[in-house]
């Protein structure tokens, strides 16, 4: 599905990434996992295409496709989803109004013909119970006033109506309670399939207790420095970060 | 939202030139010399068949003039106007007194079916609009057709050019012209009262609600001539009207000059909506050309408990220079002014509203959104005063200001003036970018750019759109999305 070569990445002439490589298997659940500063939310970041970012070095394949060449509404619709740490606000912009742009965007840019108003307002519909969101925060402006719950949930919930194939969580759990948390994960579980890989940015092992991952990638430094099952997690929660900071250094 | 995705179809059709109106029309026009003095003055009067005390009224205004000084308070920059170097009068000679649609020269009707405006009323009817909207068409100098005036009639609704109210109604003129702009308001104000050549005439009877839409379309054609509207909007006791205004002009390499007057009177209980669409010819990128579009909007809400409200979507214009205002007088009575000026390239806007609170207890909600990108000035200036009489005033005013890019400039000018200790006034203001985060949000949710930026700046106009009469909201929403066209990027 995914796989990262070489990939050495800086911002404003500071590396962030140094050689990095990652492979992600279709209906693979990936989790990456490091200390703070380690280059996880740039690594997302890049995955999708954000400004600002230079590319030294590397590619970026999604199924055998190089995407650092493309603008990031051209990634979103070849199936690569970000669910953001700190998801925007769109002021004046009701969330249905701006979940119809973009989904119908998307099936555009595909080639697909628009989804008629009565299914694209089932799709939400439905969606929108699963994941205990109100009706009416449909109306309301994108995130406008949202809790982070809410803004966590919702973008669970584009998530499903947009049907990506490569999602990725950066810090899905920050700032979650536990509540939200179950609800979130079961969200993220329900899209769990064979055609479809996901990458779970996280700092703490909490939330692989909800979404358990196939593998479980450490990083320092700009790096993956170790790779393992999913009981390298709780290797990591029982031991911290420590060993790894000075293993790269 | 499908009429983002129209937006931006829209725009992408749109080639190097951005400006779609900008054509211009082969007519014979009978025009006076330029330059001005008592004698085109007079030429005006005459060619309009006034009666003599509008003759003296408008000599006594150039009388005036003479004495007064440009304005040079607005934050906006230009070279000095030759005032001789104008045509004041330009009619196309084809069209002298039309009687009816059948008479209007067959290039005009194109010109207004071009920009979208049918002028044959049973054009009008088989067309895609839901409602009926009654249009006064204006072309340089001279109102060339007025639509639905018998049914209108029926209503006891009067709606005609003012030339002909001049010659129909002339008791009704003289009553009220020039008591909410006085002749002496302001240097281009006073200007319009000595050379006005048309405009709107609506007279509202008690009780009535106008049963349609009515509007006023002015086109600027002719090169080298100003035009000068003068509307003039009374609705008695109880009555209610809803006015919209649009414009457009050809494109051209020289400056034009539109100084207009509009006045609105509210009598007890009566209600006045007006809304304008204002896309006058803006000048080319560097600056070039471009209508100076220097107006005085003021609506007086005479009578107690009457409503003034004005709407206003500006993205035309090289320079800006308008301030549609309410006089509070009547108790109980209420002014709103919501607004979205739009300015991109090297386009100049100075405006905002004047909310004079007179009597007790009176209301007023101000709503401004300036939108700048490329390297234009828009500055939001608003006055909200309360006389010493005016117990229990209220003002609530929201100011905000959205930069696109970081070469445009935002300024936001608010005077607040109370001599009542009981007044309250609100306000609020904000300054903000559109943010890299959130247009790469937006992108990463499958959106272009354009897209994302039309999304987002729809959103930010969205309370004042709402005001607009529905069939105009879409328009307007395209029209803005136009004017920002290669603001992005």
């Amino acid at each position: 599905m995914l796989e990262i070569r070489n990939l050495h990445v800086s911002i404003e002439d500071k590396k962030i990434l140094n050689g990095l490589n990652l492979t992600v298997h279709d209906g693979e659940v990936a989790a990456i996992m490091g200390p703070n500063g380690s280059g996880k939310s740039t690594l997302s970041y890049v995955i999708a295409g954000k400004e600002d970012y230079e590319i030294l070095d590397g590619e970026i394949l999604l199924d055998g496709e190089n995407v650092l060449e493309m603008e990031p509404d051209a990634r979103a619709a070849a199936g690569i989803f970000l669910a953001f740490q700190y998801p925007l606000e769109i002021p004046g912009v009701a969330t249905m109004t701006f979940l119809k742009a973009a989904m119908q965007a998307q099936r555009k840019a595909r080639g697909e013909v628009e989804l008629s108003t009565a299914e694209f307002m089932k799709r939400v519909r439905d969606g929108a119970n699963q994941l205990g969101i109100p009706q009416d925060m449909l109306k309301r402006g994108l995130n406008v006033g949202f809790s982070g719950g809410e803004k966590k949930r919702m973008e669970i919930l584009q998530m499903a109506l947009l049907e990506p194939k490569f999602c990725i969580l950066d810090e899905t759990d920050s700032g979650l309670d536990i509540d939200a948390l179950k609800v979130v994960s079961e969200g993220v579980n329900r899209l769990r399939g064979k055609d479809r890989s996901f990458l779970v940015i996280t700092h703490y092992q909490r939330l692989l207790n909800y979404i358990v991952p196939d593998t479980v990638h450490v990083m320092a430094h700009g790096q993956v420095v170790k790779s393992g099952g999913k009981e390298l997690a709780l290797e990591l929660e029982a031991n911290g970060y420590a060993d790894y900071k000075t293993l790269a250094a | 939202m499908p009429a983002v995705k129209e937006t931006v179809d829209q725009v992408k059709a749109i080639d190097v030139d951005q400006y779609k109106y900008g054509f211009e029309t082969e007519v014979e026009v009978d025009k006076a010399p330029k330059g001005l003095n008592e004698d085109i003055v007079r030429l005006i009067s005459a060619k309009k068949n006034e009666p003599a005390w509008m003759l003296e009224w408008r000599l006594d205004a150039f009388r005036r003039w003479l004495t007064m000084r440009e304005p040079t308070w607005a934050r906006v920059d230009y070279p000095e106007i030759d005032f001789q170097d104008i045509h004041y009068y330009a009619a196309p000679k084809k069209n002298a007194a039309p009687k009816t649609i059948d008479d209007v020269d067959p290039a005009i009707l194109d010109t207004y079916k071009k920009l979208g405006i049918p002028l044959r009323e049973q054009e009008i009817l088989a067309g895609v609009q839901q409602s009926k909207v009654a249009v006064d068409a204006v072309f340089d100098s001279v109102s060339v057709a007025t639509t639905f005036k018998e049914e209108l009639k029926k209503a006891g609704v009067i709606f005609c050019s003012i030339s002909e109210a001049m010659r129909e109604h002339p008791e009704l003129v003289q009553k009220y012209i020039g008591t909410v702009v006085p002749v002496t308001d302001n240097y281009y104000a006073t200007l319009n009262s000595a050379v006005f050549t048309d405009g709107s005439f609506v007279y509202v009877p008690k009780g009535v609600r106008c049963p349609m839409e009515l509007s006023t379309y002015f086109r600027i054609n002719e090169k080298n001539t100003g035009q000068f509207e003068r509307t003039l909007i009374i609705v008695e006791e109880g009555g209610y009207v809803s006015y919209l205004e649009g414009c457009t002009a050809p494109q051209r390499d020289e400056n034009q000059l539109h100084a207009a007057v509009v006045e609105l009177i509210a009598l007890d209980d009566a209600e006045i909506k007006d809304s304008t669409v204002q896309n006058w010819y803006p000048g080319d990128k560097d600056g070039k050309g471009g209508i100076y579009n220097f107006v005085t909007k003021r609506g007086d809400c005479r009578g107690k408990n009457s409503k003034i409200s004005w709407t206003q979507v500006e993205t035309g214009s090289a320079i800006t220079w308008k301030y549609p205002s309410c006089i509070l007088r009547g108790e109980g009575s209420r002014g709103e002014f919501y607004s979205i000026a739009v300015s991109n390239g090297r386009q100049q806007v100075d405006s905002g509203t004047k909310m004079i609170h007179l009597g007790k207890n009176t209301t007023s909600r101000i709503i401004s959104k300036g939108i700048s990108a490329g390297h234009s000035q828009n500055t939001y200036r608003g006055l909200v005063s309360a006389h010493r009489r005016a117990t229990g005033a209220r003002n609530f005013t929201n100011c905000d200001s959205l930069l696109i890019g970081n070469k445009c400039g935002a300024h936001t000018v608010p005077y607040i003036e109370s001599k009542n200790g009981s007044a309250i006034f609100e306000h609020e203001a904000t300054t903000s970018k559109i943010s890299e985060e959130q247009l790469f949000y937006c992108m990463q949710r499958g959106l272009s750019e354009e897209e994302a930026t039309a999304l987002i700046v729809n959103g930010f106009v969205k309370d004042v759109l709402q005001q607009l009469p529905m069939e105009f909201a879409v328009e307007a929403q395209k029209l803005i999305s136009i004017s920002l066209e290669g603001s992005v990027g």
